[in-house]
């Protein structure tokens, strides 16, 4: 039953996520990871998954990728369901579908030579011919800007934090997948490196003709890349939307929260001297009804009784909020 | 600047021996802060910012070459012998890090931590050194704080840690809190937060600060004066509205452009800084930004620039080819 | 275009080259032992089991470098081909330990769930058993020899090796090039064995020569009670052994085995502690 999708384009999404949980046990406690999320992305869109740590956007990553399992929901990729399948079948639809990870550097086997990983994918597909596979790890590394010659017979650790990231990401690409997700693929990268990656990303976007699913606690590297953005809040989404409406005029409370939040490099811009309002409340016990109400200073009797449900409150903006912003 | 300074860092180096060669982790900085003011240090891993306020607060690895002079309320700090460097520490020098699970004891109860911390640098017993602690803790923002003193750090999420690790350094009233990347680690929302109780705390306490990031945003909403760092030197320095008005060096006009802002449509190309910082065991002989500096030309190379007062008081940056005043904040 | 980078912490500092004098000797001691072991056959030495009764306990002479033992055999001849039995029951036992053991360790980091409980549980049960008690029971039932001996503590190091593997494959399975290899499809055997081992061997391999040390002493421990090596196949525990009844007259007979062996343990020792400590940083830092 999907009733508040946001959807994105009338027919044939590339991705469908529907009612997707994720739970898992610590102990004698459970983390309500992920809660009833459903999602749709198109051909060729890119979605940003926003939300501060904590908040299951990682986990929502790994589970449309089914590396992590879900505890019940649907991912459907190309009309086929993911969810469903097992073993081999799995593994080849994994050719289409990839990830970037956060740590650059722990994405790479540090005994493995770059030319052997970039390698890899092309050797579990099955191709056999070792010239061809030379020569199509070569032509990603030029790709992504790294001089094969140089790169491909050493180690990663000897490697910065932004060439390892261009060596994972032609590892993703090698064997030109229709989907990737990002998590966090420059948070742990300095700031004049970031911007390289990002601009990298999108060519490599372009390039190939790939969807996108970026996920970042960043509100502004968000928005760089993204066509529309997710706002993700302890394991449900607050409210969906394109990129530049959503952060010019945000309908969820939390989303105004978070924008406010950061420093902007502007010295004429004061920082917000904000109420109090305090620290995100733990996955393991969230607050009943709508989880956000307890650092919202809307919410009354109804935001602690009633879920508020994803429903559209403008073309193509969506937001789960009994009392929205607009 | 009529205030008086407080700390003088003057031509401070820092060398590191590693199996690659000599690693000069500071190069010649020269820094001021004045009391009740905040010095903001903004540059990108490996610029030696950390390193500098290790080497102020004398906490460099054993095998650190330290060369200069670090005044501190009138004593040179580098001379100072263990034992008055400690009564130091805490009473004027407090510091707070970036990671509060490995600044603050795993082991210990927080309760214990403060007020051992309290009963060591102030003369006071156990029972005024516990009820200064709940204090303490009510003052950062902690709710129940008589509960929190039986708490083990784990048991606390990362705000509540740096509040925590806020609380420490403050115990003892320091007249200088260096504060090295402290919200590096937290979320947006807690981040603000946080530094909303750092400005707050120093405006009461007529503190000085020291606020070490590699975050433009943050070094432009809450200090008084920045310092851009980059290779181990200071490359620019100014107040904190001249800097952002009319910056002078490339490398932070570079910096500032290659921020994602919020208000920037989507899927514009971000004017990326290409190539990456020098290796600090092979320092290049002109300046250390030309190979990646659009503006270079062949002095720039040959040639190391020295900072230099602009026409703007207190405004000083090390460049040959400055930016022109009309440049300002690039969108 | 390759270079580190910077992240200033204590270990950037350290050399990596600890690799000083006592290293070399270390190494040049288990040279020169496995190399006359391997030779002891060509090499110009008296039989060790030609007993000479008129030169009991004969003192250093150009006949016998190193003097008779109680029976009259030549000395260094028995160092020598003891020294052979010793490093084949301690060289063999651990690689039956690090070979099963590894293995198992590797699934059971790996799986986790049941199978790993079962292991980890019977490991544990293996590891309550006095071992040398085990040995001394199993041996009374099969009978002394070599390769009994050499199945048994190779058998008995299994769980120790075990623990190192799971532990390590433990660590790497969290690492997100393991999640990159699962996500490009690659089957578990893909995984355990590109991915995995190329990073677990590193902690066994040291932990092996460890292992090796230990053995030994172990099987010196066995042979002096008289249940390793079976006479008259000498072995420096047995040597030791037999040397307790000269301790007043020649004390040698005793020591020089029991030195022979401490060298040989403390150069393996040190050789493991080493590969240890070049290992592990690395592995830190990534």
């Amino acid at each position: 039953m999907m009733h508040g999708v946001a959807q994105a384009l009338p027919r044939d999404p590339l991705l469908k996520v529907e009612n997707l949980v994720v739970e898992y046990a610590v102990g004698a406690k459970t983390i309500h990871a992920v809660s009833d999320v459903s999602l749709e992305i198109a051909r060729g869109e890119t979605l940003g998954l926003v939300g501060e740590s904590g908040c299951g956007k990682s986990t929502l990553g790994r589970a449309i990728l089914q590396l992590r399992p879900a505890d019940s929901g649907r991912v459907v990729f190309d009309g086929c369901e993911l969810t469903a399948l097992r073993g081999e079948a799995l593994r080849k639809m994994r050719r289409r579908i990839q990830l970037i990870f956060q740590d650059p550097i722990a994405s790479l086997n540090p005994r493995r030579q770059i030319g052997d990983i970039v390698a890899e994918p092309l050797a579990i597909a099955g191709h056999r011919d070792d010239k061809k596979r030379q020569a199509l790890v070569e032509e990603m590394l030029g790709a992504v800007g790294l001089d094969p010659a140089i790169v491909t017979g050493r180690l990663p650790h000897e490697f910065s934090g932004g060439q390892c990231q261009r060596i994972s990401i032609a590892r993703a690409l090698v064997l030109n997948p229709e989907f990737i997700v990002c998590d966090e693929p420059v948070s742990a990268l300095d700031v004049s490196i970031r911007a390289q990656i990002l601009n990298l990303l999108e060519e490599m976007k372009a390039r190939f003709g790939l969807t996108l699913l970026f996920i970042a606690h960043d509100l502004a590297v968000v928005k760089a890349v993204s066509d529309r953005v997710a706002v993700m809040y302890l394991g449900r989404f607050c409210e969906v939307g394109p990129s530049e409406q959503l952060f010019a005029n945000p309908a969820h409370p939390y989303t105004a929260l978070l924008i406010e939040a950061i420093p902007v490099p502007d010295p004429d811009v004061r920082p917000a001297e904000r109420v109090r309002v305090g620290e995100p409340p733990s996955p393991i016990a969230p607050p009943s009804g709508c989880r956000f109400r307890t650092r919202c200073v809307r919410a009354d009797k109804r935001c602690s009784e009633e879920v508020p449900e994803l429903r559209e409150i403008a073309p193509n903006r969506h937001v789960a909020c009994h009392h929205p912003l607009m | 600047m009529t205030a008086p300074v407080l700390l003088s860092v003057e031509d401070v180096a820092v060398d590191l021996p590693t199996p690659r060669g000599n690693l000069r982790a500071v190069d010649h900085v020269d820094l001021e802060v004045a009391a009740g003011r905040t010095l903001g240090i903004v540059g990108e891993s490996g610029c030696g910012k950390t390193m500098l306020s290790r080497a102020i607060l004398q906490l460099l690895p054993k095998r650190a070459k330290l060369a200069g002079r670090v005044l501190f309320d009138g004593q040179d700090l580098l001379r100072l012998g263990s034992s008055a460097l400690r009564k130091l520490r805490a009473r004027s020098l407090a510091v707070v890090f970036q990671d509060p699970m490995t600044s603050l004891n795993p082991v210990l109860t927080i309760g214990t931590q403060l007020i051992e911390t309290l009963m060591e640098h102030l003369v006071i017993d156990l029972a005024a050194a516990r009820a200064r602690s709940i204090a303490l803790l009510a003052e950062v923002g902690i709710p129940a704080p008589e509960q929190r003193l039986m708490q083990y750090p784990h048991e606390l999420s990362g705000g509540m840690r740096q509040r925590v690790a806020l609380a420490i350094a403050l115990s003892c009233e320091p007249k200088l809190l260096i504060a090295d990347e402290p919200t590096t680690a937290l979320d947006v929302t807690i981040q603000a937060q946080i530094l909303d109780l750092l400005a707050r705390e120093q405006r009461r306490r007529h503190m000085a600060m020291i606020l070490i990031t590699h975050d433009l945003g943050i070094v432009a909403g809450r200090t008084d004066e920045v310092a851009v760092m980059y290779a181990g030197r200071v490359v620019e320095r100014a107040p904190t509205q001249a800097l952002f008005k009319s910056m002078r060096m490339p490398y932070t006009q570079a910096l500032l452009a290659a921020i994602p802002k919020l208000d920037a449509p989507p899927h514009a190309p971000l004017p990326a800084i290409s190539g990456r910082p020098p290796d600090p065991t092979r320092p290049l002989e002109g300046c250390s930004f030309s190979p990646r500096c659009r503006y270079a030309a062949a002095r720039c190379q040959r040639e190391k620039p020295v900072l230099r007062e602009a026409e703007e008081a207190e405004h000083h940056y090390a460049c040959f080819n400055p930016l022109k005043i009309t440049a300002g904040l690039s969108a | 275009m390759a270079t580190l980078e910077l992240r200033i912490r204590e270990d950037v500092t350290v050399r990596s080259r600890r690799l000083g004098l006592l290293f070399w000797l270390a190494i040049g001691w288990i040279i020169l032992i496995f190399a006359v072991a391997i030779l002891a056959d060509v090499l110009p030495f008296p039989s060790p089991t030609d007993m000479d009764m008129l030169e009991k306990r004969a003192p250093f002479s150009t006949e016998h470098w190193l003097g008779t033992d109680g029976l009259g055999r030549d000395e260094l001849a028995r160092l020598v081909f003891g020294a052979r039995s010793s490093l084949l029951v301690g060289l063999c036992a651990p690689v039956i330990g690090v070979v099963i053991g590894g293995a198992l360790g590797m699934l059971a980091g790996y799986f986790r769930g049941r199978f790993e409980a079962l292991l980890v549980g019977s490991a544990d049960v293996l590891l309550a058993f006095p071992p040398l008690i085990l040995a001394l029971a199993i041996t009374a039932y099969l009978g002394q020899s070599i390769l009994n001996l050499t199945l048994i503590l190779g058998v008995l190091g299994v769980p120790a090796f075990m623990r190192v593997a799971r532990a390590a494959t433990l660590a790497l399975s969290r690492r997100e090039f393991v999640i990159a290899a699962q996500a490009l499809g690659a089957t578990h055997a893909r995984i355990l064995l590109r991915e995995l081992l190329p990073n677990v061997v590193l902690p066994l391999t040291a932990f092996f020569l460890v292992g090796v040390a230990i053995t030994v002493v172990a099987e010196g421990a066995l042979s002096f009670l008289g249940l390793g090596v079976p006479p008259p196949t000498p072995s420096w525990g047995s040597m030791i052994g037999e040397g307790r009844e000269s301790l007043d007259i020649a004390p040698r007979l005793a020591f020089l085995p029991a030195i022979t062996m401490f060298l040989s343990v403390l150069s393996f020792n040190l050789v493991g502690d080493t590969l240890r400590a070049l290992t592990d940083p690395r592995q830190g830092a990534l």
